[in-house]
C-alpha cells in the first residue's frame, strides 16, 4: 500500500516538476494513518453496535424489550446517547491514587486491544486485507492481547481501593492461567496449516464449508469449543467476569473510574471480544471463505482483473465480519444465561478441564493429521487440490527442502538424524 | 555526533543496536547495584538480559549485515533461549523473594544479613 | 528520510529512556510499569531487525508472562513502607559514575569495530519480509533449513540444530515450575510443625 501511495504522490509531484521516491517515508506514514483510521473505526463502531446489541439481547433474554426510544424504533442511537452522557460526567481521581498510572491505565488497555487488529487479516488470497502481513500473526495477536492484563493491574493498583486491587489480582490470575489452554488450542489449526500466518491459515480452508478446520476431524471440533471458552475467559466476559463481580467487588478494577476513562476500558473489552472472535473465525470457521464459495462461483477472483478480485475480497471481508459478529452474539447469549463462577471454579475449569482437554485434543489432532493427511470433513472427503498445493513460501525458494536427502546424507556421514 | 546526525537518513547498522544494548545493560547493572528492594534487583537482571538479547538479535539480523557476516538464525535462537531461561529465573527469584518476605516481613535486601559473620 | 531508521530511533529512545526511568524511579510499581514499556519497545526493535518470532515471543513470555509475575510479586509485598525505598544519594552517585564509565567503554568499543558499521549490501533488503517461524521451528527439531547453502558440510547437514538444548530447556522449565511452586507454598505455622 505504501508503494502504491508513493506512486500516486509521484504522479501528483510530476505535475509540480518534482518526484517522490518509491520508498519515501510519506507513503509509509499515510498508509499507516489509513490503516489506523480503518481499524479504529472498526473497534469504535463495533463497540457502539455491540453495546446496543448487548442491551437488546439481554432485554430479550430477560423477557423485556431493551432500549426502544432513542433514535427511532429499535433504539439504534442508545449507545451514542450513552457516550454523550459519559463525556459530560465528572472526571474523578481518588485522592490517594497514583495519578500518573491512574490516568495511563485505560489507554494501555485500549492500545493493547487495538494493536491486536494490526495482524488480523480480513480477506486473503492474492491481495490480503491486512494492516501488517506478519508470518507469526497468530502468535503476535495472542501476545498483544495478553498485554491487556497490565491495564487492569495498573488500574487496580493505582485506584488505591481494596475493591479495585482484589478485582485486578483475580483478573491477572485468571488471564495468565487461561493463556495456557488458549495457546494449546490455537496451535492445532497452526499445525494443520503448517504456518502461523493467518492469511495462509485462512486460505488453506478455501472452498466449501467442508474445508473448515472446525469440521476437519472430531478433535478440532472439540478444540474450537475449548478455544471459545478460554477466549471468553481471557476477555473477562461472564460467566468468567470475576474481575468486576458487582455483587461482591462493587465493580472490580474500574470501581474508581468514571466518564471517558471508564468508557476506554469498555471499548477495550469489546475490542478484545471482537479480536478473539475474529481469531476464532479465521482459525476454525474458514475466515473469509464462506459456507458456500460465492466469490469464486461468481468468478470474483484476482485472475479476472483487480476490480473484480477486490469485490471478491470485499465479500470475504463481510463474511469474516459476519462470523465474528455471530460469535460475539453467542458470548452475549452466554453472559445473560449462565450464572457467574466463583474464583476457585474459574481456576478449576482452566487447570483441571480446559488444559488437559486441549492437550489431549492436540495429540489426537496431530495423530489424525499424520494418518489422514489430505482428508477433510472428518476424513470423509478428499481435500481439494488447490488447498493441498498451498504451502508457505520458505526463505530461498530455489532450495528445495528435501528432508530425506538431508537425513540420508547425515546417516552416510556416520551421524544420527 | 556523526552517528546521530546521519541516523535519520542513513540505514542503521549493528553498531546502533549495540549502543541500545549497552544502554539497557548499563541501566540494568546500575539498577542491580542501587536498588534495595529485592524485586527492583530482579528488574535490573531483566534489563541486563534484554541488553544481551538486543545484541544477539542484531548480529543475527539479515537486514543489518552482509550475507557472509550475519550469524543468521543462531542469534535468534540464542535470544529465544535467553527469554525462556529469564522466565524460569524470574519464577525462582520471585519465589525466593516471597519466602524472604514471609520470614522477615521485609523485602529490603539490606536486611538479609543473618549469615553475616 | 529513511523510515526504518526513524522507527529505530523511536523504539530505541523508548527502550533506553524507560530503562533510565527504571533506574531513577524509587516507586516499585512505577518501575515495573517503565520496565514493561522498555521491554515492549525492545520487542519493537526485534521486529525492525527482522526477528518477528523472537519479537512476538518477547511480548508473550517476557512482557505478558515474566513481568506479570513480577508485578504479582510487587503487589504481594506492597506494604506502604516498601513501595518507596530511596537509595542514599551517595550510593546512587557512585553507581551512576561507575555505570557511566561502563557505558563509555561499551559504546566506544562498539563504535570502533569496522565490521559493525552500517553495511551497504545487507543479506536481505529491509523492504523484503523474512520468514522466521518455520526455520526456527525446524531448527528446534534439529534441521537447519537456513543452512542448506552452507559451504561447511558439518554445519549444513542438520548438525547445528537445537533439539538437545530445546529438550534441556523444556525439562528445566518443568523443574523450575515445580521448584518455584514448592518454594512459594503456604507454610504451616511454626508451632504446628513443632508438634
Amino acid at each position: 500500500m505504501a508503494h502504491l501511495l508513493n506512486q500516486i504522490f509521484d504522479w501528483f509531484a510530476a505535475w509540480l516538476g518534482g518526484s517522490v521516491a518509491n520508498d519515501s517515508v510519506a507513503g509509509y506514514v499515510v498508509a499507516a494513518l489509513i490503516y489506523l483510521a480503518l481499524l479504529l473505526n472498526l473497534v469504535a463502531v463495533g463497540a457502539l453496535v455491540f453495546i446496543w446489541l448487548e442491551r437488546k439481547v439481554s432485554g430479550r433474554i430477560q423477557d423485556r424489550l431493551g432500549p426502544t426510544r432513542v433514535g427511532g424504533k429499535f433504539g439504534w442511537l442508545q449507545t451514542l446517547a450513552d457516550g454523550i452522557k459519559l463525556l459530560t460526567k465528572e472526571d474523578l481521581i481518588p485522592g490517594d491514587a497514583d495519578k500518573l498510572l491512574f490516568r495511563i491505565a485505560p489507554y494501555v488497555g485500549f492500545c493493547a486491544s487495538l494493536s491486536a487488529f494490526i495482524a488480523i487479516p480480513f480477506a486473503g488470497r492474492d491481495f490480503p486485507f491486512v494492516a501488517q502481513h506478519l508470518n507469526v500473526a497468530v502468535f503476535f495477536v495472542l501476545a498483544v492481547m495478553g498485554l491487556e492484563v497490565f491495564a487492569v493491574i495498573l488500574a487496580g493498583y493505582a485506584s488505591a481501593s481494596k475493591w479495585s486491587l482484589f478485582g485486578a489480582m483475580r483478573e491477572a490470575a485468571q488471564v495468565v492461567s487461561y493463556e495456557v489452554p488458549m495457546g494449546l488450542c490455537v496451535v492445532v489449526p497452526v499445525m494443520l496449516a503448517g504456518s502461523m500466518d493467518l492469511v495462509h491459515i485462512g486460505d488453506k480452508q478455501q472452498g466449501w464449508f467442508t474445508n473448515w478446520y472446525l469440521f476437519h476431524d472430531p478433535f478440532t471440533f472439540i478444540v474450537f469449543w475449548v478455544y471459545f471458552t478460554c477466549g471468553t475467559a481471557s476477555v473477562n466476559r461472564a460467566p468468567f467476569d470475576l474481575a468486576e463481580a458487582e455483587s461482591e467487588l462493587v465493580a472490580g478494577f474500574h470501581t474508581e473510574y468514571s466518564g471517558l476513562r471508564w468508557s476506554f476500558f469498555f471499548m477495550a473489552e469489546y475490542g478484545s471480544m471482537l479480536a478473539v472472535s475474529l481469531l476464532a473465525a479465521i482459525l476454525f470457521l474458514g475466515g473469509w471463505n464462506g459456507p458456500i464459495p460465492v466469490a469464486s462461483l461468481l468468478g470474483l477472483t484476482w485472475h479476472n482483473g483487480p476490480l473484480v478480485g477486490y469485490l471478491g475480497n470485499f465479500l470475504g471481508m463481510l463474511n469474516v465480519l459476519a462470523k465474528a459478529f455471530l460469535l460475539v452474539t453467542v458470548m452475549m447469549w452466554v453472559r445473560w444465561t449462565l450464572p457467574r463462577l466463583r474464583i476457585d471454579q474459574v481456576m478449576t475449569t482452566c487447570l483441571k478441564y480446559c488444559t488437559p482437554i486441549a492437550a489431549a485434543m492436540f495429540v489426537g489432532a496431530a495423530l489424525w493429521h499424520m494418518t489422514l493427511p489430505d482428508r477433510v470433513f472428518a476424513g470423509l472427503l478428499q481435500s481439494p487440490a488447490a488447498n493441498r498445493l498451498l504451502a508457505e513460501p520458505l526463505p530461498g525458494d530455489s532450495i528445495q527442502l528435501d528432508l530425506q536427502t538431508v537425513e540420508a546424507a547425515t546417516i552416510a556421514r556416520g551421524g544420527r538424524p | 555526533m556523526y552517528l546521530l546526525g546521519h541516523l535519520l537518513t542513513e540505514p542503521v547498522g549493528v553498531v546502533h543496536y549495540m549502543i541500545v544494548g549497552a544502554v539497557l545493560f548499563t541501566c540494568g547493572v546500575v539498577c542491580m547495584a542501587t536498588k534495595r528492594n529485592a524485586l527492583g534487583i530482579l528488574m535490573g537482571i531483566e534489563l541486563v538480559l534484554n541488553g544481551a538479547n538486543v545484541n544477539l538479535i542484531a548480529f543475527g539480523s539479515p537486514y543489518l549485515r552482509g550475507a557472509e557476516a550475519t550469524i543468521g538464525l543462531d542469534g535468534q535462537l540464542m535470544a529465544m533461549f535467553v527469554i525462556v531461561l529469564a522466565a524460569a529465573e524470574a519464577a525462582v527469584a520471585l519465589a525466593i523473594a516471597l519466602n524472604f518476605y514471609n520470614n522477615f516481613g521485609s523485602i529490603d535486601v539490606d536486611r538479609a544479613n543473618q549469615l553475616k559473620g | 528520510m529513511n523510515w526504518t531508521s526513524c522507527l529505530f530511533l523511536l523504539c530505541s529512545l523508548m527502550a533506553g529512556g524507560f530503562a533510565v526511568a527504571v533506574v531513577l524511579s524509587s516507586n516499585i510499581v512505577r518501575m515495573a510499569f517503565y520496565l514493561v514499556l522498555s521491554l515492549a519497545a525492545t520487542a519493537g526493535l526485534f521486529f525492525l531487525a527482522g526477528a518477528d518470532f523472537v519479537g512476538a515471543m518477547q511480548l508473550m513470555i517476557y512482557v505478558g508472562g515474566t513481568l506479570v509475575l513480577l508485578v504479582f510479586g510487587v503487589m504481594l509485598t506492597a506494604q506502604s513502607q516498601f513501595v518507596q525505598m530511596r537509595t542514599s544519594s551517595g550510593e546512587l552517585l557512585t553507581a551512576l559514575i561507575l555505570g557511566g564509565a561502563l557505558l563509555v567503554v561499551l559504546v566506544s568499543t562498539a563504535i570502533n569495530v569496522p565490521a559493525w558499521q552500517p553495511t551497504s549490501n545487507p543479506a536481505v533488503d529491509s523492504a523484503t519480509p523474512v520468514i522466521t517461524a518455520t526455520p526456527i521451528g525446524m531448527a528446534l527439531e534439529g534441521y537447519r533449513v537456513d543452512q542448506l547453502t552452507q559451504p561447511d558440510t558439518a554445519l549444513r547437514r542438520g548438525m547445528s540444530g537445537y533439539l538437545f538444548p530445546f529438550i534441556i530447556v523444556s525439562v528445566h522449565l518443568l523443574v523450575v515450575l515445580i521448584g518455584a511452586a514448592y518454594l512459594a507454598r503456604a507454610k504451616r505455622p511454626v508451632v504446628e510443625r513443632m508438634r
